[in-house]
């Protein structure tokens, strides 16, 4: 993309820059309307923000200065495609005493990885898995 | 021995006066370093420092990088900037916390250093502050130019009618935020989908979450009916975390995927949340909460609830406690947080700490002052009670009048309450008929309409509820189906206002810092930054804004004033007559007492401050006088309504030499004609408790006088009312009427009265 990065002068998208965003399946946001949902040409699936909208705003926010909260859109930005049961899952191996061993985050890391392409998050998920390790919290917790 | 029998007291009574207030019932702990009850400062926290080694933070706050614990590690790696750290740590926090209040360095500059600083120098440079320095530099460094409030919407009975009626109440008052919980947690899905519908009604905007489980609370949000969290904590200790049962990891993977669905999210953390938890590991309360702070930061989240939160009431209990929660706050704006800025668990069972608490954020403004304000009667309220609560929401209303300060609510009409809470009741029963979730009956309708709190309440108990929720999670209900259940009854309007707050999703732009919706904008740090640089900038009301917190009810006018006074007038009437008889002479008869009324008296008024009729004032005035062999004489003064002009004049009018003075009020004073002005023989000051009795003896006294002779004074007993508070307004109003009848230099008229017996 060589598109110029967006900034606060863009913000907020749907109302200064709404060509740039769409739902999950496509819809502008001018098709997003109650007729339209009455006549069931839109559903709650148009109604989810995309990777895509999460990258730009978080352009934003980094020229806001705010480069951690850029991340963690970008860090979003993975798991969208990710299915909510698998978030559920990965979410509770990440609690205290969830996962066994190292190799239970990183199976779940690789899982990110290669099926959904969250590169991001895998990475994130491997490091917790170090964190883990050298803090002992693989024990099992009653 | 002496003979003496007379007791030595053992106790000043005061004291036992003192037990039976309030604030006797808070307990108050002293300080305990070793024990975690230290609000600022501990032998065991770290002291500030970093080394960095390689582009990476070898050291943090005296712990090396390989002894880090999970919290080090994670503020190391994702918060402290390795590029800012060095310039920025090796700055004398002196220095940092006099540019925190200096209205001249910009918020941008010292966000910007915070990204090199560590939780030990954060915790140290805050500390340096007065409390009314935190307060100040807060107001500077938050990050939303516009303050807002968020409101708790819950009943003891979960019940969804009165949670509908609440939620549009909320919205209505301006609440920018509701947030609901339950008494039951498998009633979550019911409470979430009646605080969706009620909060469309009206208008469109204020932003709802439902506080329960983790995973279920993201799923209840994937459905569409909530549209931001708040209740993922974070810990300042290890232990404490893992208490908790999470990690930094899992609460920033939790923070991703509700952004990752469009969900506005904050995280919380505030003092003594560790010290309730026992693993408080000796250090203090403000630096385990810079630490929680730098860690949110790390995270990613936007914004933080903060300020003791659950905590807040144990904090409250050592020294420096609230100042604490405020400087916990600052540093959470400092690290460019949104803040939801506690003001929530009630600290005190004292009205005045209540108010005290409050006050640097209502004057500073925050982005949500309160996280939230009981906006339910307090025994409703299933996250415990507010600082401020439904009971006291007016009185939060007139402290935003009297300061000019903004603390994100409206004063509202009391029939339109009225119609909004019918239009919200209707609604979710048109919603729950559509889906087959339940038919309300007129009679339950009716009884949350009217109710204040659900003790008053003939409708679902918690029993049902459970059915209810049960219904929806089973059925798969997502908030299209709600949509259209609106829709399809004829709520068209709260139907489109669901619609809009679930379509932010897409563009995700309430996602960014402080994001709330107002007017139908989205107003966010980005688009409405504090840019506060001094008097002239940062917020400031506008003349509409001003308007608005100033419309509380009840507020007296000139003609209220005068169409009350007139609604007397023809009561008084047959009761008695004045006649004018000209000017009036000095008198001659010693055993005379002149009362000199008022330009108004009996003209334009009728009745004192306290309500006796100015008839029976003056009836019984005239036989307290004879009772005590005096003679009295009415005279109108025409050239004041002054009270100690209205004596002086009268008695220089009066054979004896003394007479009364008496305002149309109700305020007397008896003088003499040798006295100077303001040194009058009796004064009858506080009309509003002074009673036709008092009045009677005022005559007995001033004959007594007359004869030369000293009576017992008369004392109204006072107890210790606010009078000037009750009745200032009006007395003013009604005192100008009395002077605007004055003529420079007129003389004074006798007045022939005569009772008529009229009733």
């Amino acid at each position: 993309m060589n598109n110029p990065k967006l900034t606060a002068a863009d913000y907020p998208l749907a109302e200064k820059r709404p060509e740039l965003i769409t739902g999950a399946r496509g819809k502008r946001l001018d098709e997003i309307t109650l007729d339209a949902v009455l006549a069931d040409a839109v559903t709650l699936e148009d109604l989810r923000i995309t990777a895509h909208a999460l990258l730009q705003q978080g352009e934003i926010s980094a020229a806001a200065g705010r480069p951690t909260l850029q991340e963690n859109f970008a860090r979003a930005a993975d798991l969208v495609a990710v299915p909510q049961d698998t978030i559920m899952r990965v979410y509770e191996l990440l609690r205290p005493g969830r996962a066994k061993g190292k190799d239970d985050l990183l199976a779940a890391a690789r899982e990110l990885r290669e099926t959904y392409k969250a590169e991001r998050m895998a990475a994130f998920v491997e490091e917790a898995a170090e964190v883990y390790d050298a803090r002992g919290l693989f024990k099992r917790r009653f | 021995m002496p003979a003496d029998s007379t007791p030595s007291p053992n106790r000043w009574k005061r004291f036992s006066d003192w037990d039976e207030r309030p604030l006797r019932l808070d307990k108050f702990a002293v300080e305990d370093a070793a024990h975690g009850f230290s609000a600022f400062s501990s032998p065991n926290d770290a002291k500030p420092g970093v080394i960095i080694e390689a582009g990476r933070v070898a050291s943090m706050d005296g712990v090396e990088a390989k002894d880090f614990d999970m919290i080090d590690s994670f503020i190391a790696h994702y918060h402290l900037d390795p590029a800012v750290a060095p310039a920025a740590m090796a700055m004398p926090s002196l220095e940092l916390a006099r540019m925190l209040v200096d209205m001249t360095v910009p918020r941008e500059k010292l966000c910007r250093l915070a990204h090199g600083l560590t939780p030990a120098k954060l915790a140290e440079t805050v500390s340096h502050l007065s409390s009314m320095e935190i307060a100040f530099a807060y107001s500077k460094m938050r990050a939303r130019k516009t303050p807002g409030n968020q409101a708790h919407v819950t009943n003891a009975k979960d019940d969804p009618l009165q949670l509908a009626a609440d939620a549009a109440t909320a919205v209505a008052f301006g609440f920018d935020e509701i947030e609901t919980t339950m008494r039951v947690a498998r009633n979550a899905w019911a409470n979430a989908l009646a605080c969706a519908v009620g909060a469309s009604v009206g208008r469109w905007g204020t932003l709802f979450q439902c506080a329960s489980e983790e995973a279920e609370e993201l799923r209840i949000g994937m459905a569409g009916f909530t549209s931001y969290a708040e209740t993922v904590s974070v810990y300042g200790t290890e232990r404490a975390f893992i208490d908790g049962d999470d990690t930094p990891w899992s609460k920033a993977f939790l923070a991703a995927a509700y952004a990752s669905r469009g969900i506005k999210m904050r995280c919380t953390s505030g003092a003594g949340s560790e010290l309730l938890m026992g693993f408080h590991e000796a250090k203090s309360l403000l630096y385990l909460e810079a630490r929680c702070l730098c860690l949110q930061r790390a995270m990613g989240v936007q914004g933080t609830q903060n300020g003791g939160i659950d905590g807040a009431p144990v904090t409250a209990t050592v020294p420096s406690g609230v100042r604490e929660l405020m400087a916990e706050n600052l540093i959470a704006v400092w690290l460019d947080l949104e803040c939801a800025s506690g003001n929530d668990a009630r600290t005190s069972e004292s009205e005045i700490r209540v108010g005290a608490k409050i006050l640097p954020y209502l004057i500073g403004g925050s982005d949500l002052i309160c996280s939230g304000f009981g906006s339910i009667l307090k025994y409703d309220n299933s996250f415990n009670p507010s600082l401020f609560n439904g009971e006291e929401m007016e009185d939060y209303l007139v402290l935003q009048r009297d300061f000019e300060a903004d603390g994100g609510l409206t004063p509202v009409e009391e029939s339109r309450v009225l119609e909004l809470r019918r239009r919200a009741v209707e609604a979710l029963s048109a919603v729950m008929e559509e889906l087959g979730l339940g038919a309300p009956t007129a009679a339950m309708k009716a009884s949350v309409v009217a109710a204040s709190g659900s003790e008053e309440t003939a409708s679902f108990w918690p029993r049902d509820v459970a059915g209810i929720s049960a219904a929806i999670q089973d059925n798969g209900v997502s908030v299209i189906d709600v949509i259209k259940a609106l829709a399809v009854r004829g709520f068209r309007e709260e139907a489109g206002n669901l619609l809009r707050i679930v379509k932010l999703r897409v563009s995700g732009d309430y996602l960014q810092t402080s994001a709330v919706v107002r007017d139908g904008k989205i107003l966010s740090a980005i688009n409405d930054p504090n840019d506060y640089l001094g008097p002239g900038s940062g917020y400031r009301l506008t003349a509409a804004r001003k308007q608005q917190i100033a419309g509380i009810r009840d507020v007296l006018d000139r003609d209220e004033v005068m169409r009350a006074e007139s609604v007397h007038r023809p009561g008084e009437a047959v009761k008695i007559s004045y006649r004018t008889m000209g000017p009036a002479a000095v008198g001659t008869d010693k055993r005379e007492v002149v009362i000199g009324v008022s330009p108004a008296f009996g003209v334009k008024l009728f009745r004192t401050v306290a309500g006796h009729p100015l008839s029976e004032l003056l009836k019984v005035l005239t036989e307290g006088i004879r009772e005590k062999g005096g003679v009295p004489r009415i005279v109108r003064m025409r050239h004041t309504a002054d009270t100690s002009f209205l004596g002086l004049s009268a008695a220089r009018l009066s054979g004896s030499g003394v007479g009364i003075g008496i305002q149309a009020k109700g305020t007397a004073v008896i003088h003499h004609r040798d006295r100077l002005p303001h040194n009058n023989l009796e004064l009858f000051s506080n009309s509003p408790i002074t009673t036709l009795a008092h009045y009677r003896r005022m005559g007995e006294n001033a004959a007594i006088y007359a004869h030369g002779e000293m009576p017992e004074p008369v004392v109204v007993p006072t107890m210790g009312q606010a009078l000037g508070s009750r009745h200032h307004a009006r007395v003013a109003l009604i005192y100008a009427i009395d002077t605007e009848l004055t003529e420079d230099g007129a003389s004074p008229e006798e007045i022939e009265v005569t009772w008529l017996g009229g009733e």
